[in-house]
C-alpha cells in the first residue's frame, strides 16, 4: 500500500475526532475523542517515519503515546473530581471559570 | 494480502472513530475506541513498526481504556441534554470537520513529497522492533525519555492529588 493511504486515512481520523470534540458535550466522551486525534497524528508520524525509512518517527510517537497517557490521567482526575462536587458533567455549565 | 489487511483495518479504525462520536452511552464509546485502537495496532504492524503496535495494545487498550472503563463506570452514564448552546450545532459540526478533511487531503495530494505515492524504501527485518527504538530512545533521544519519565510521575501525583479530594462539607 502506498503511505498516500495511510495519510488520508489519518487525516480522516483526525476529522472524525475533531467532529467529536465539536458535537459531545460530556467531557468523558471528549476525552475519547481527543485520543482519536492523538492517535490520528501517531498514525501520521508512523508512516511518515515508514515513507523516509528511518525509526525517528516512531521514537517521536512513543513520545506522544506517553504524553497522551498522561493527559488522560489528569483528565480522568479532574473528570472525578468534578462528579464528587456534584456539578453537572457537561462542559457547556462548567462555566465557573468564564470571564 | 497487503492490500486486505490494510482495508479491514481501515474500515475497523474508522468504524470505531465513528462509534466513539456517534454513541449516546459513554460506556460503548469506550468500546468502540477498543476496537479503532486495535485496528489502529494492526496498522502499525503493516508499517513495520512492531515493537509500536505492542505498546498501542498493550498501553492503550490494555491500561488506558480500563482506566476510562473504571471512571465511566463510576461516574455514570448519560449526562448529555438536549440543550444545544449554539443553535445548529449538530449540523454545522460535521460541516466543518469535512471542511478540515477536504483541506488535509488537499495539503496531502498536492503536497510534492514524491515519496508518498511509494510503499517506502525496502527495510530490513529489525525495522522497527524492541532492540531499535530502545537504541534510539536510550542514546539519541535520552533527553526526551528523561522528561517524559519526569512527565509521568507529574501526572501520577496530579492524578492522586485531584481525584482524593472530598467535597466541601461531605463525607470525609
Amino acid at each position: 500500500m502506498s503511505i498516500e493511504w495511510y495519510i488520508v486515512l489519518s487525516s480522516l481520523l483526525f476529522a472524525t475526532g475533531a467532529i467529536g470534540i465539536l458535537i459531545r458535550r460530556s467531557p468523558v466522551v471528549i476525552l475519547l475523542c481527543l485520543e482519536l486525534m492523538l492517535n490520528a497524528g501517531n498514525l501520521a508520524l508512523i508512516a511518515f517515519s515508514r515513507m523516509v525509512g528511518n525509526q525517528e518517527g516512531q521514537v517521536f510517537a512513543l513520545i506522544v503515546m506517553v504524553v497522551a497517557a498522561c493527559e488522560v490521567v489528569v483528565g480522568l482526575g479532574l473528570i472525578v473530581a468534578i462528579f464528587r462536587r456534584k456539578l453537572p458533567l457537561d462542559v457547556d455549565e462548567l462555566t465557573e471559570l468564564r470571564g | 494480502m497487503e492490500e486486505v489487511l490494510f482495508f479491514a483495518a481501515a474500515i475497523g479504525a474508522l468504524g470505531g472513530a465513528i462509534g466513539v462520536v456517534a454513541m449516546r452511552n459513554p460506556f460503548y464509546s469506550v468500546l468502540a475506541l477498543i476496537v479503532h485502537l486495535f485496528s489502529l495496532a494492526v496498522l502499525f504492524l503493516l508499517l513495520s513498526s512492531a515493537f509500536l503496535a505492542a505498546a498501542q495494545v498493550v498501553v492503550y487498550a490494555g491500561a488506558v481504556m480500563v482506566l476510562y472503563v473504571f471512571v465511566v463506570a463510576y461516574v455514570g452514564g448519560d449526562h448529555e441534554s438536549a440543550w444545544e448552546p449554539i443553535p445548529g450545532q449538530r449540523f454545522l459540526a460535521p460541516l466543518l470537520g469535512i471542511a478540515l478533511f477536504v483541506e488535509l487531503a488537499i495539503a496531502v495530494l498536492g503536497s510534492s513529497l514524491l515519496a508518498l505515492g511509494t510503499d517506502g524504501p525496502d527495510v530490513g527485518p529489525g525495522f522497527g522492533d524492541p532492540a531499535a527504538i530502545g537504541y534510539l530512545l536510550l542514546e539519541r533521544f535520552l533527553v526526551a525519555f528523561e522528561a517524559s519519565s519526569i512527565l509521568l510521575l507529574l501526572a501520577a501525583v496530579g492524578a492522586v492529588v485531584l481525584a482524593s479530594r472530598r467535597a466541601p462539607g461531605g463525607p470525609a
